[in-house]
């Protein structure tokens, strides 16, 4: 008796670790199915026309990733007239390739991938040719294939320069002349921490500036405390920029630096940088603790929307779509910044102050 | 010398050793690395760091020597188990849906109490796997190391849960007015409370006897289920008291983060105390050093500045020889060349 018991709580904890699995997948669609109850009804005629589209997602890893999902969960609501088949791939790579055999199978329309690995794709990209199914491909990138429609997402090596031009610009503009840096980056390998190393390296090393120690931070909160607890006791007083990598490595180095006594923010001894702009992280710019903060934008689901209108009506897409960016500084002292992008062209770009709609319009 | 020798037979003495040999690494090294001063009127310094992060490592190291000793298997799980602890917490002091919050739906301690709950039920359920339904215990916490995590994720919304109520951030950093870490305190009243209740109840012994021989143990008139079920219980409300001290170090629940490959860290904490994977006699002291001591190390590589992607090698280096130098085997080894060269030294 005792065992069929434990048994019976076994099999429940198995039902609700699935149902932990699938519920990003299904509470979105769910929502919007009941708020839509009434225009499905109406719509009942074109319900054969739904546009099925399969979705394989990374996984769940941070709110950038969850506000990507919620993107193209929203762009292909019931509402919108497609019918979306969503997959969370764990960051499993193998997993994904059969996620998207599985749509070949059931015949999607459209098929949206963000590739977790950059390779290994051509085979399960030309089974997708051959079955007719157009592929897009959203925020990381696919090597070595290119039988994909399209491709949506953020340029970081940009983001990376973007930085650079914005502090060389604003240390001109503050009579800066010594610049020490103190780099927390990203996961080690992932597109987002080469792009924007890269891309504030080249500055440094044009300007000379001098860049103490670069260390990994793993996109956490944490990870980026523990970083900068150890720099504050190996570079203290040596230091005056910080540059973090994404929004919740910089929350674990300000309360770092609290801890130790450092002064950061606006007309602080250390500037702070960082990168994604998610609504906290707005939050602190906008309070003068992040000097400025360099978004990546997560919300692909309209531009993939965009895409497939475009491919329904016949009309030629572009192969690669960078998603626009804005940049956000605490202080109104720099209007714009001009630097020259990723593709060698001269550009200029608006600095955003930020206000309260900016960040509560982030996600 | 006899002392010397005397000392080198005690079961603590390779761990403290070992710990003193990764910190001799560092005086040579940076002996600023020992410099501890108060800065913002508390105590500061990478001594200071090592026993303040070191915490949440040595309250999983006080549970998993007991899952270790009386089942000679490892509870896996912890990890996973921390993070979920962290989430209900968050998850009750935010209300379901909430992200950010600086007021809380209910009292802070409701909360915390709530998360160690949770700790103490999965606890409660890998201990019935195991004790009970005789499940391998890594099988039986394979589990909960899956399923934990993801169930967090789902108390939380798939998001990460912020407290921003300055209250709740004390427990992980510093109460106003004390210059020591509040970890420090939690670790050091978890690990009382077990000692106590390893030495004053008969506890102790019997998870000796359990995990030396089972069935001798039952036949001597000791419950080795309920024995069993106990050290996986205490092992999960240790777990869910590290995952609330971890989530109030970031004032958040952030799931998919937090315990994040800290079972490892742990079952290397107990093997690092000189405690034997295969069970039986166990040394709480051992591994609570084993625990300071891979967070010296975690310490000490970023403290030299050794790149992130070499991080993992050097640790790997360090842990071998540790394991190496404990290892009876080599032991033994040492112990006949000993011999032989003093039968050489009388023959000659």
């Amino acid at each position: 008796m005792k065992k069929r018991i434990f048994a019976g709580i076994l099999t429940a904890l198995m039902a609700a670790s699935l149902v932990a699995c699938g519920g990003a997948g299904d509470s979105a669609p769910a929502a919007g199915g009941d708020d839509a109850g009434t225009t499905t009804e109406a719509g009942a005629g074109d319900d054969g026309e739904k546009i099925i589209v399969g979705f394989a997602q990374v996984g769940h890893e941070s709110d950038w990733r969850t506000a990507s999902t919620k993107s193209v969960q929203d762009a292909f609501s019931e509402a919108n007239g497609y019918d979306l088949e969503f997959v969370d791939c764990d960051n499993d790579s193998a997993k994904q390739i059969e996620a998207v055999r599985q749509f070949i199978q059931d015949d999607v329309d459209y098929i949206v991938i963000d590739p977790i690995v950059s390779t290994g794709w051509d085979t399960v990209l030309t089974e997708c040719e051959d079955a007719g199914i157009p592929v897009i491909v959203i925020d990381r990138t696919i090597e070595d294939s290119d039988k994909y429609v399209s491709w949506v997402g953020s340029e970081f090596m940009n983001e990376g320069l973007a930085a650079g031009a914005w502090l060389k610009a604003y240390a001109e503009a503050k009579g800066i002349s010594d610049i020490n840096v103190l780099v927390i980056e990203g996961s080690n390998g992932s597109s987002a921490q080469i792009g924007r190393t890269d891309g504030f390296k080249k500055y440094a090393d044009e300007e000379g500036w001098k860049i103490i120690d670069s260390q990994d931070g793993d996109f956490t909160q944490d990870g980026g405390q523990k970083v900068m607890e150890s720099y504050c006791k190996s570079y203290a007083g040596k230091f005056n920029v910080v540059v973090c990598q994404n929004d919740n490595e910089a929350f674990g180095a300000m309360d770092a630096m609290k801890a130790a006594g450092v002064e950061y923010g606006v007309d602080k001894d250390v500037i702070l940088i960082s990168f994604d702009a998610c609504k906290a992280g707005l939050e602190y710019v906008q309070a003068g603790d992040i000097n400025a903060d360099f978004m990546c934008y997560p919300l692909q689901g309209e531009y993939c929307a965009q895409i497939i209108q475009q491919l329904k009506n016949g009309e030629d897409v572009e192969k690669q779509t960078f998603m626009t960016e804005p940049w956000y500084v605490a202080e109104d002292i720099l209007p714009s910044i001009t630097y020259t992008n990723n593709s060698g062209k001269e550009v200029t770009e608006d600095l955003v102050v930020v206000t309260d709609a900016a960040s509560q319009a982030s996600y | 010398m006899d002392n010397l020798k005397n000392l080198r037979k005690k079961p603590l003495f390779l761990p403290i050793f070992c710990m003193i040999l990764v910190l001799l690494i560092n005086l040579i090294k940076s002996p600023t690395f020992f410099s501890v001063s108060v800065n913002n009127g508390v105590l500061y310094g990478r001594l200071i760091d090592i026993i303040n992060r070191g915490s949440e490592i040595a309250i999983l190291a006080v549970g998993q020597t007991l899952v270790v000793a009386v089942s000679a298997g490892t509870d896996i799980s912890v990890g996973s188990v921390m993070s979920l602890s962290a989430c209900s917490c968050c998850m009750l002091l935010a209300g379901y849906g909430n992200n950010s919050v600086s007021t809380l739906v209910v009292p802070m301690a409701v909360g915390m109490l709530f998360g160690v709950l949770m700790g103490g039920v999965c606890g409660a359920f890998n201990g019935a796997l195991v004790a009970k339904l005789k499940i391998q215990p890594m099988v039986a916490t394979l589990i909960l190391f899956t399923a934990a995590r993801a169930i967090g994720l789902l108390l939380c919304n798939n998001q990460i849960t912020y407290i921003r109520y300055e209250k709740y951030k004390y427990l992980g950093n510093f109460i106003p007015g004390c210059p020591i870490p509040t970890p420090v305190f939690v670790a050091i009243i978890v690990i009382i409370i077990i000692a106590i209740l390893l030495r004053k109840t008969a506890l102790g012994l019997y998870i000796q006897s359990v995990g030396i021989n089972g069935r001798a143990a039952r036949i001597s008139g000791i419950n080795s289920d309920v024995i069993c079920f106990i050290c996986y219980l205490i092992c999960g409300i240790c777990a869910g008291i590290a995952g609330i001290v971890a989530s109030s170090r970031i004032y958040s629940a952030d799931s998919n983060n937090i315990g994040l490959n800290f079972e490892l860290d742990a079952i290397l904490a107990v093997a690092l105390g000189g405690n034997s994977l295969g069970g039986g006699k166990f040394n709480l002291a051992g591994s609570i050093i084993g625990a300071y001591t891979i967070q010296a190390i975690t310490t000490t590589l970023l403290a030299m500045g050794v790149s992130t992607d070499k991080a993992p090698v050097f640790k790997a280096i360090i842990v071998i020889i540790i394991v190496v130098v404990q290892a009876p085997a080599f032991k033994s080894y040492m112990a006949a060349r000993k011999a032989q060269r003093a039968q050489v030294k009388e023959a000659a």
